[in-house]
């Protein structure tokens, strides 16, 4: 019983973000519900909050491009890639957000995968253009419409991530693996691991390309009827 | 110091300027309340190489309590569309330079710090090339755009302020969230997961076996927010002991795709906050799960590919 109560946390998280409370506070709440079950006393709970906090420092590095990032849009950065994009007549939403799945994809399974991220590519300059794209074809979108093509920019970041980083032998998920495996008597090379990381790498490609354009025949059954 | 520290100091003097502006900034009531969440947040980065970790955990857990509270919607005005346009005509395609020097100097600073080692000794230690040559690229871009763009010096500060608010406290979030997966970690709740879910599981059939591995690293990354967190636990709960050991499985497919099989579970669980709940911010969607809800039919198609992978893979080689 002791045991299963350290899982408080889980259920904390769980319930907390599916009542949508403030995600800062739900987070805090499971960690320190997590430590107290496991027998951590506060004040050792506090100080394993501030030790982690500190190490995992770095994930917030990418705020730090915000300075230019913010400076480029004051002076018309979204409407000049807008502007860009409605010279290419062929371009559309679908294609443009494929083009950018193979870039970030490629680059990343190279081991280039600060090639691309939501605050330096996606907010300033690819999902600008995806809207732009379908703007030059059926004029102003519905929200809802806009939405959904900036949330389609930011899952191809992801997702060209993903499935490209693991291919290459130097990440660090495929570094863990073998860590972990070599540890357990399985010695293995990286590149024997990332290897196996490319049937997937390809599907994943094959299945978002076929999304993407899905998403195209879905802006042209929505709002074709405007232009 | 390291450089690395220095690039913290950076960004603690990006959220002191955030809680400077916002601190004089009266239109909004509850402007004082986002002036002391980035003050707060602003101290972790100046100061945290040096300040005690209890001090630091102490900061962390005002910074929740605050944006528990609530921090209102953002003071700073939008840049006006007459201002935006005039910039797009008067610089044209010089906008993208700044923008796309970011993603290239990075690159190029990482393969140099990774590879230029003077005197047999790299100038950054290696784990940090990424994130320093980060921090260069910013300073570079920063210096170009002032330049080519002819802005005053304050325009950088005022914009990021405006950013940060407009992300609001879900930027300090994917720390927060490492700090839970450490406390995870800490009480043991991947082993006890795993050892629970692993009596469900019948071991006789390869196929079954497979899947419950599949599944269960999808379900932990769910619920754990991180496959790096999920992998060693259910790999040593149920990977090597039953798909390796008892059904005579390869250790290298089974990682690989195992690994994988995890990444289904990022696509589509909140706690991944920087990759599903922070873009969400960033581009301004008013459902913070808009992404997760994008990624979910493909993080479903590629867990069964996964698993069919791993089935007629991992007994075969």
């Amino acid at each position: 019983m002791s045991l299963l109560l350290t899982l408080i946390g889980v259920v904390i998280v769980i319930l907390g973000f599916a009542l949508r409370l403030n995600p800062l506070l739900v987070v805090v709440a499971a960690a320190v519900a997590t430590g107290l079950a496991a027998g951590i006393d506060l004040t050792g709970i506090v100080t394993e909050f501030g030790r982690a906090f500190t190490q995992n420092r770095y994930m917030a590095l990418v705020w730090l491009t915000l300075p230019v990032i913010g400076m480029l849009e004051k002076n018309g950065l979204k409407e000049r890639a807008q502007a860009l994009i409605a010279r290419v007549g062929a371009a559309t939403t679908g294609r443009l957000l494929m083009l950018y799945l193979l870039i970030r994809q490629i680059t990343a399974s190279l081991g280039l995968t600060a090639f691309g991220g939501h605050a330096a590519m996606v907010r300033p300059l690819v999902a600008p253009m995806a809207e732009a794209a379908a703007e030059n074809r059926y004029g102003e979108l519905p929200p809802d419409t806009r939405f959904l093509i900036r949330a389609h920019a930011a899952a191809i970041d992801n997702i060209g991530l993903f499935y490209g980083e693991d291919i290459f032998i130097a990440i660090g998920s495929v570094l863990l693996i073998k860590a972990f495996l070599d540890q357990s008597g399985y010695p293995l090379t990286p590149l024997q691991i990332a290897l196996w990381a490319i049937p997937t790498a390809i599907a994943a490609l094959a299945i978002q390309l076929f999304r993407l354009w899905r998403l195209d025949r879905r802006l042209q059954r929505e709002l074709g009827k405007k232009s | 110091m390291s450089v690395l520290d220095g690039i913290y100091l950076l960004l603690g003097l990006m959220f002191a300027a955030a809680a400077w502006f916002n601190l004089r900034d009266r239109s909004d009531p509850r402007h004082l309340r986002r002036a002391a969440f980035w003050a707060l947040y602003s101290a972790t980065f100046l100061f945290g190489t040096w300040l005690p970790p209890f001090v630091v955990g102490c900061l962390a857990i005002g910074m929740a309590i605050l944006a528990g509270i609530g921090l209102g919607k953002a003071g700073a005005a939008e840049p006006t569309e007459i201002e935006r346009r005039a910039g797009a005509s008067r610089f044209g395609n010089r906008l993208f330079v700044p923008a796309l020097l970011i993603p290239l100097v990075t690159v190029l600073g990482t393969v140099l710090l990774q590879n230029y080692t003077p005197g047999g000794k790299p100038l950054v230690e290696m784990k940090d090339a990424t994130l320093v040559a980060l921090g260069l690229s910013v300073i570079v871009a920063l210096a170009a755009g002032l330049y080519m763009l002819r802005q005053p010096v304050a325009v950088p500060l005022t914009e990021s302020r405006r950013l940060v608010d407009a992300v609001g406290p879900v930027v300090a979030l994917p720390q927060l969230l490492a700090v839970l997966g450490a406390m995870f970690a800490l009480a043991g709740v991947g082993q006890i997961v795993a050892k629970e879910v692993s009596w469900f599981i019948p071991v006789d059939s390869a196929g079954m076996v497979v899947t419950a591995y599949c599944v269960g690293m999808a379900l932990f990354t769910l619920v754990m927010g991180n496959a790096f967190a999920a992998f060693p636990v259910m790999t040593a709960g149920i990977g090597l002991p039953l798909i390796v050991k008892l059904h005579g499985g390869d250790a290298a497919i089974m990682g690989a795709l195992g690994m994988l099989a995890g990444y289904s579970g990022t696509l589509m669980t909140p706690l991944a906050a920087n990759f599903n709940i922070v873009p969400a911010a960033l581009l301004e969607l008013p459902d913070q799960n808009g992404v997760i809800k994008v990624q979910i039919p493909t993080g479903l198609a590629l867990l069964v590919v996964n698993t069919l992978l791993m089935y007629f893979l991992v007994f075969r080689f």
